[in-house]
């Protein structure tokens, strides 16, 4: 039996259900819901990545990406999230992170799934590994000091 | 004693994951200085530091207790 989602919010080391959070999200009051999947990616500049690894401060993380989806529910009034994402060894294709917004209307389903997606790259705790043929390496933008725009 | 928490290349920098550090008083910027001086093999330049699960500036105190973490460029999505 289906049992739902167990957390709108989670970080998980078992594979994703995009249904599950399409179903928490989905009420009446709704007239669009956004899914969004991020998923692992073979080829990135050039170079062939054999599998992924992700690794995440995981109460942290699960309560920055509440936080994420309080803020989008102010921000878009009537909206309703759920996000969850994938830790540990990931194939090529497989689902690192799934995000569903539900709301009123579709064009603040977009934006405001698409927030979730920005704000996750910037805030939330968690990090991935790119394994190639010849090495591997952790992913990350030295440039921006993860939650500056929090401080 | 506060408890320290290393992620991605610093935990493998630093060949554990988590460990705890006599500790009286003192800042966020002196655990960051005690952290980069003692694993020198990694860049602290992009770390971010959080204290008990909160994203914090380098002035905050940290207290005995606390958890630190570093947080080093996310990537996650």
């Amino acid at each position: 039996m289906d049992v739902g989602l167990k957390k709108p919010f989670e970080v998980t080391f078992e594979p994703l259900e995009p249904m599950k959070c399409m179903n928490y999200v989905t009420r009446p009051e709704a007239g669009a819901v956004t899914l969004f999947a991020g998923t692992v990616r073979e080829w990135t500049n050039g170079k062939r990545t054999m599998h992924l690894e992700y690794e995440a401060y995981v109460p942290m993380a699960e309560k920055k990406l509440a936080e994420i989806g309080a803020e989008i529910e102010k921000k878009w009034p009537g909206s309703r999230v759920a996000i969850v994402h994938r830790i540990g060894a990931l194939a090529i294709s497989d689902l690192a992170v799934v995000i569903a917004v539900s709301s009123p209307h579709r064009r603040a389903a977009y934006e405001a799934n698409e927030y979730a997606i920005e704000q996750i790259k910037k805030v939330v705790p968690i990090w991935k590994k790119e394994i190639w043929e010849d090495g591997e390496k952790w992913i990350g933008d030295q440039s921006y000091k993860p939650g500056s725009e929090q401080l | 004693m506060i408890y320290l928490h290393y992620f991605a290349g610093l935990k493998e920098a630093a060949g554990k994951p988590e460990e705890s550090l006599p500790w009286t008083s003192g800042t966020a910027a002196d655990v960051l200085q005690w952290a980069a001086t003692t694993y020198s093999n990694f860049d602290f330049s992009a770390v971010q530091i959080a204290v008990n699960e909160e994203y914090v500036l380098e002035t905050e105190p940290v207290k005995p207790g606390d958890h630190v973490a570093f947080i080093p460029p996310v990537s996650g999505g």
